[in-house]
Parts: C-alpha cells; sequence; structure tokens
C-alpha cells in the first residue's frame, strides 16, 4: 500500500473504517471540529448526532452489546470528554467493547488550563481498559488499530483513544500498519489441560452441581458451546443479570438467575451445591451476598478470560483462565472420554430437590392494595407480545430487575442492561444504539420515570435519525428501588423519592406530551385492560419512536430479595416471608 | 504513595509479609501514574517504590516493595499483568536477591558532638557529603534492616532531614529478568 496524504483528521475517520466501525455516535466541539469536516464525507461510516455525550456513550454501548461488535463514540475536549465518563465506567465494569475518540486541546496547550482542557487520560484510567493520549498525526492509524484490538479482544472493554487537536490538523502519510505492537497485551489465554481434567472429575464426582452462567459466555460468545456442556453433564445452571439470554430461558436445566432479586430455586442451587462451575461470571457481591455465607459447601470451579477474576472474591479450587468457548469445548472433550469408560454421576437427589423449589416457588406477583397496576404485569406482557425475537434495554431499579425476571429470554444478546455500575439513565440511549445495530428488531426501553428525565433527550436524536425504539415508561412516579430500600430498612420515610410523575400528581412532566414534542408518539395507559392492547398499538408504529407511560402502583416491590449484607439464606419471598426451608428441603 | 486507609481489612489481619516485585514496563509517558494509581484503587499499600529505566531504553524497571498476604500479593500481579504497558512481573525471593537502598541524612553535628557521629559513620561504612558547623550530612547505603539500625544510632545527635531513594533490588546469579525478548 503506496502511502496516502492526508491529515491527522482524515487519517482518524481512514482508521475507524478500516477497523471496522460503522457507526460512531457523537456530538462536535471546538478539539474535535478537524475530524467532524472529513466526517462529513465519510463512505462507509455513519455519524448520529446525540444531544448529549452521555447518551452517545451509552447509545455505543447499546450498540456493541446488540451486534457484539465494537460499539463507538466521539466527543470534544473538556465538558465533552467528562460528559461521556459515566458511560465509559458503565461499559468497561460490563465488559463491553467501546472505543472512545476525544478530542484534546492542541499540545502546546497542555497543561495550561486552556479552555475545555480536562486531562481525560489521566481521569479515564481507572474505568478504561486502556486509553492513549495522541499529540503526532503519524501515531493516529496504529492507535486506533490498537484500540479496536484491546476494546475487542480477551476481556471485552473500553479504550479512549484523546487526539490533540494539532495532530488532527497536521498532514501525514496514511498507512493502514500490519502490525500492533503491543509487546505486554497477551489477551489469548487457552485453557489448561490439567484444569480441564480436574474440573471435569469435581462435574462428575459432584452430587450437587450447578454452572453459574455470567455475561462472559455472551461477551465470547460461547452459547451454542455452554448449552452443548450444560446439556451433556445434566446439571442444572443459572443465568446472572448479565449472562441472562445466554442460554434460553426454556431449557429445561434453568433455575433462573441468582442474587439479591434471583429466584429461590437459583439462590438456594448456590447456597446447597456441592460444586459450582462459573463460567464468564465473577462472583459480585449483588450475586453472592454476604461472601462467608455464599454456598458454603461448594468447590468452585472458576473459568474466566481474566485470570484477575478468578480467587478475587471467592477461592477458587480449579481456576481456568480461557475464553468461555475454548473452556466449554474443552470440557465437553474431556466429559466425553471420561463418559465413555465411566458414569458415576447421580443428580436424580439434586434435581428433585430443585424441581420441588422450582414448582414451589416460582416468580409471581400479588395484586396491588391501592389497585393500580402491578409494574410485573406490565412488562411480562410486553415480554409476551413483543416476543423472543426483540431487544430488551433497561434502565437501573425495579423495572431493571422485573424486566430481568419476568421476560423470558430465549435468544443472546436480546437483554441489554447497567449491570455492573447500575446507570440509571442507562435505557433510553442504550435502545438507541441497540436499534442502530439491530434495525431489524423491536428495540424496547424498559425504564424508570426516574431513568427516563435523565436522557430522555435522545428521542429527538431518536425521531431525526429514524431510529423508532418503543419505550415504556414504567411510571410508579417515584425513585422506585430507593422507595422500596425505604419501605424496608428506612421505617417507611420516603426521604426524596417522590417523582410526581404518576396517578393523582401534578405529571412533571407529562411524559406523552413531552413525547409529542419531541416528534415521537405518546401514548398513555391507567388500566390493567388497556394494557394488550396498547403495547399492540406501540407494536405497530415503526416510523418513529414510541413512548408509552404506564401509570403504575408505587408499592409494588422486588420480591424475591436477599437483603444487602446478609447471607442468601435469608433469601426472603416477599415481606417478612421465607421459604420453609425444613418442611422444603 | 501511602494509601492505608484503602487497605483490606485481612492484610491487616496478618503479620507484616514484605514482598519485592519487579515491574518491567514500557518506558511511555504516564505508565508509572497507570502502576501507581492501581495499587491505590484497588487498596494495596506501596512501602516503597523506586522507578528508573533498564538497560534497554525502551523498558523501564519499577522496583515495587509492598506488604501483604499471598491473595493480595496475587491479585496485585494479576491486575498489573492487565495494565497494557506492563510487559513482565517478577516477585523476588528474598533470599535470592541483593536489595539495597540509598539514604541521605542530615544530623546534628557540632564541634562536641562530631567525632562521635563520625564514628558511626564509619562502623556502618557510610561517608560524609557535606559538613557544616553544626551538622553533617551522611549518604549510606545498604537493606532497610541496615538504614534502620544507623537511623536508630544517629537519633540522640538529631536527625534533621532524611530522603530515601526507595529500594532498588536485583536477582542473584548471571541470569537476567530483562531478556529483550519480552518485547516481542
Amino acid at each position: 500500500m503506496t502511502p496516502q496524504q492526508m491529515t491527522g483528521a482524515q487519517a482518524l475517520v481512514e482508521s475507524l473504517e478500516h477497523a471496522g466501525a460503522e457507526v460512531v455516535f457523537g456530538l462536535p466541539g471546538g478539539a474535535i471540529l478537524p475530524t467532524y469536516d472529513p466526517l462529513m464525507d465519510a463512505k462507509k461510516l455513519r455519524h448520529v448526532l446525540v444531544r448529549h455525550e452521555q447518551g452517545a456513550g451509552h447509545a455505543a454501548s447499546g450498540y456493541a452489546h446488540a451486534t457484539g461488535r465494537v460499539g463507538v463514540c466521539m466527543a470534544t475536549s473538556g465538558p465533552g470528554a467528562t460528559n461521556l465518563i459515566t458511560a465509559i465506567a458503565d461499559a468497561q465494569m460490563d465488559s463491553i467493547p467501546m472505543v472512545v475518540i476525544t478530542g484534546q486541546v492542541g499540545s502546546s496547550f497542555i497543561g495550561t488550563d486552556a479552555f475545555q482542557e480536562a486531562d481525560i487520560v489521566g481521569m479515564t484510567m481507572p474505568v478504561t481498559k486502556h486509553n492513549f493520549l495522541v499529540k503526532d498525526a503519524a501515531e493516529i492509524p496504529r492507535t486506533i488499530k490498537q484500540a479496536f484490538h484491546i476494546a475487542s479482544t480477551g476481556r471485552p472493554g473500553v479504550v479512549l483513544v484523546d487526539v490533540t487537536k494539532d495532530a488532527q490538523q497536521a498532514t501525514m502519510d496514511f498507512v493502514w500498519p500490519e502490525t500492533l505492537e503491543l509487546p505486554g497485551y497477551r489477551p489469548d489465554a487457552r485453557p489448561h489441560l490439567k484444569q480441564i481434567r480436574e474440573a471435569a472429575s469435581l462435574l462428575l464426582q459432584a452430587k450437587r452441581p450447578v454452572f453459574l452462567l455470567g455475561g462472559g459466555v455472551l461477551r465470547g460468545s460461547a452459547s451454542a458451546e455452554v448449552t452443548e456442556l450444560v446439556d451433556l453433564t445434566g446439571a442444572p445452571f443459572v443465568t446472572t443479570l448479565m449472562g441472562r439470554g445466554a442460554l434460553p430461558d426454556s431449557h429445561p436445566s434453568h433455575l433462573g438467575m441468582p442474587g439479591m432479586h434471583g429466584t429461590v430455586a437459583a439462590v438456594s442451587a448456590l447456597q446447597r451445591s456441592d460444586l459450582i462451575v462459573a463460567i464468564g461470571a465473577r462472583f459480585d457481591d449483588r450475586v453472592t451476598g454476604r461472601l462467608d455465607s455464599f454456598a458454603p459447601g461448594a468447590k468452585i470451579v472458576h473459568a474466566d478470560i481474566d485470570a484477575a477474576e478468578i480467587s478475587k472474591n471467592r477461592e477458587a479450587d480449579v481456576p481456568i483462565v480461557g475464553q468461555a468457548a475454548d473452556v466449554a469445548r474443552s470440557l465437553i472433550a474431556e466429559l466425553r472420554t471420561r463418559l465413555e469408560q465411566d458414569d458415576p454421576r447421580d443428580y436424580s437427589a439434586w434435581w428433585s430437590t430443585l424441581s420441588m423449589l422450582r414448582d414451589t416457588y416460582p416468580l409471581g406477583w400479588t395484586a396491588t392494595a391501592d389497585g393500580f397496576t402491578a409494574p410485573q404485569h406490565v412488562i411480562s406482557r410486553i415480554g409476551e407480545i413483543s416476543g423472543p425475537d426483540s431487544i430488551f434495554v433497561a434502565g437501573v431499579g425495579q423495572h431493571q430487575m422485573w424486566s430481568s425476571q419476568f421476560i423470558r429470554y430465549e435468544r443472546p444478546l436480546s437483554w441489554i442492561n447497567s449491570g455492573g455500575l447500575g446507570t440509571m439513565g442507562y435505557s433510553v440511549p442504550a435502545a438507541m444504539g441497540a436499534k442502530v445495530g439491530r434495525p431489524d428488531l423491536p428495540v424496547w426501553a424498559i425504564d424508570g420515570d426516574g431513568c427516563f428525565q435523565m436522557t430522555n433527550q435522545e428521542l429527538a436524536t431518536c425521531v431525526i435519525n429514524d431510529i423508532p425504539i418503543k419505550a415504556a415508561i414504567i411510571n410508579n412516579s417515584s425513585l422506585g428501588m430507593v422507595r422500596q430500600w425505604q419501605n424496608l430498612f428506612y421505617e417507611k420515610r420516603y426521604s426524596h423519592t417522590d417523582l410526581n410523575t404518576g396517578h393523582g400528581t401534578r405529571r412533571i412532566p407529562d411524559f406523552v406530551k413531552l413525547a409529542d414534542a419531541y416528534g415521537a408518539v405518546g401514548l398513555r395507559c391507567e388500566r390493567d385492560e388497556d394494557i394488550d392492547a396498547t403495547i399492540q398499538q406501540a407494536m405497530e408504529i415503526n416510523d418513529r419512536p414510541v413512548v408509552v407511560d404506564f401509570t403504575v402502583s408505587a408499592d409494588a416491590m422486588v420480591w424475591p430479595m436477599v437483603p444487602a449484607g446478609v447471607s442468601n439464606d435469608e433469601i426472603q419471598i416477599a415481606q417478612g416471608m421465607s421459604p420453609e426451608w425444613e418442611r422444603d428441603i | 504513595m501511602s494509601t492505608a486507609q484503602g487497605s483490606k481489612p485481612a492484610a491487616a489481619a496478618m503479620p507484616a509479609n514484605t514482598q519485592t516485585l519487579s515491574v518491567l514496563v514500557e518506558n511511555k509517558p504516564g505508565v508509572l501514574t497507570r502502576v501507581s494509581a492501581l495499587f491505590a484503587r484497588r487498596g494495596y499499600n506501596i512501602a516503597s517504590l523506586a522507578v528508573g529505566p533498564t538497560e534497554h531504553p525502551e523498558i523501564s524497571r519499577i522496583t515495587v516493595v509492598v506488604n501483604v498476604d499471598q491473595h493480595s500479593l496475587e491479585q496485585i500481579t494479576k491486575q498489573l499483568n492487565k495494565l497494557v504497558n506492563v510487559l513482565k512481573i517478577v516477585q523476588l525471593d528474598q533470599r535470592q536477591t541483593v536489595q539495597r537502598e540509598l539514604i541521605l541524612i542530615k544530623v546534628g553535628a557540632d564541634n562536641a558532638s562530631r567525632t562521635s557521629v563520625l564514628e558511626i559513620v564509619q562502623m556502618f561504612r557510610a561517608k560524609v557529603v557535606d559538613a557544616a558547623a553544626d551538622a553533617v550530612t551522611i549518604e549510606a547505603t545498604g537493606t532497610q534492616d541496615k538504614l534502620t539500625a544507623l537511623l536508630g544510632m544517629l537519633e540522640e545527635f538529631g536527625i534533621r532531614e532524611i530522603v530515601k531513594s526507595g529500594e532498588v533490588a536485583i536477582s542473584r546469579g548471571g541470569k537476567a529478568i530483562t531478556d529483550r525478548s519480552i518485547l516481542g
């Protein structure tokens, strides 16, 4: 390839195209202006102009979630860049591959507190997988190549590339580099055969095994391999909040989601197991509850592509570093060989306990005391009517937990949410990104009235750019999850959680009017008997975004619940109600 | 560099367990920040840190001394390994390693006490690098134990100022850990 002379800005756009980016979510400003000029003429790269940089970040994350590709966002220096930080931290926590491009003040201004100067590389060091400051136009192509490689390999994550204005303006000879030159980056660990053998032995000897499947199964595109492994063993599995949909909910060995709002069967299975085989899960505190009483009798096989996750929280008996698919394939091969000689497995007593728990304590909800709609009902109907060939994107809070609990996920990458960081306001922009990545599928933003008010300005982006998402506001007129904790742990003192958006309030704002003002369709549903028809109506609108204001009861709570900091054995199925273990086990 | 508030309760309960890590990194801007910030945000204390170039100009060597239990040490090593600019981490075996620190000590020494101070300097094979009417500045190198003992002996004369280089360490024998092959 003969070098082509161009500006750093042209090289940046060219490099993004070479790296395979097809869309970038962003908002221009002074320090990134040189790049926005060639971006206008880009042939293969679509730019979506957002209304707030945080929206660009979450959109890139939603796009990456839905497609498995690297999401890209772009902003200017200073406040443009700092507005991205929440989205960066969010994506990094959930191992979402993302490349973030920020403009930086001219290199001679760095360190002078220049206008719109912020040390974004310094600020994002703790919340990125890696980041770069580029001050020389000639370094742009290789840095972009490195950024995409780092973001998408090993444990995926966020890479920020900060490019000074003078580097964008300078002239350089463009060549797309062949080599990466990352001597300290070695992401491709292979599962160790000795550990695979040990894991297989434990699986064959165990009486009460459980697979704990996390987001790593999805990020590693390992659903087929892990399904085969689960089927071969006949052992039950649970899917974490980040792993929902990795294997279909309808799979007969599925026990549901574990953790703080997990099913009784999933939580109990982990607590009572004698072997946990974790694949792409990180023993997060929301899953383990009080760590010293988590699964006290279980040996742990922990497979993860990130060695630092293994034995970080819970000591692993058998550590396996590798991609989820490789681990599953290796385990399948080893188990097949062993099973040809001898099959010592006997999980029948275990399954009879688990089946009883699953049947006795299914997820459900009770009618609301105030007579208003049960939010769980709305969410389950959206899931049923829209069906598994949809993408559901939640914000953070009660509606997020109910969306995880009451929608059946049958397909990988059909469930998108902010798991690790728990970022309110994630839903609308992430749904926008998901819809850009998967225009062929209905994309529902299932949001709370609190969350929606944090980022709904991206409805403008959706309308202008023809991104017809469907937003369902589960409007309980309050910061629902906080209110639930105030109800349970703060003597029902509802300090500053009332949002005045629902029944009998001034409805500030009126979400239907707000949708209308944005040029979207606004619908309101206040009665149980209208739920299905309203969802149907929303399903039929595909030429612009729809916002449905489902006004629901503020008193509904997320159950089951393991209160923070206590043992998972303390799981409650409703307020003050524990499963009857003596009778049941 | 100390982050005492963030230290892990488990580590605090364990007896002090001093470990020396040699961290070979790419010689690029910001790499020291990445390494030290990682210690801070993961809640690990750095007892001492020294950094400088190696025989290969593109590689720098950071010598970190930490007081941690085995579990924390493993975590630190794994987390450091995830930093893209970190090339190699070697945990130095205390018995197979030469460790040295340099210290400069400004200690009170007038006509009455100077002779006693100089005796101590000789005893520790240290040297006087500056002198004034009422003080001398002493340069000493050695293990942390030796330097602690030296400071103890000088204390009665009035230590006015000290500066330490941080510990550097190298393994005994003929092998080098800074093989150029680590640059890939």
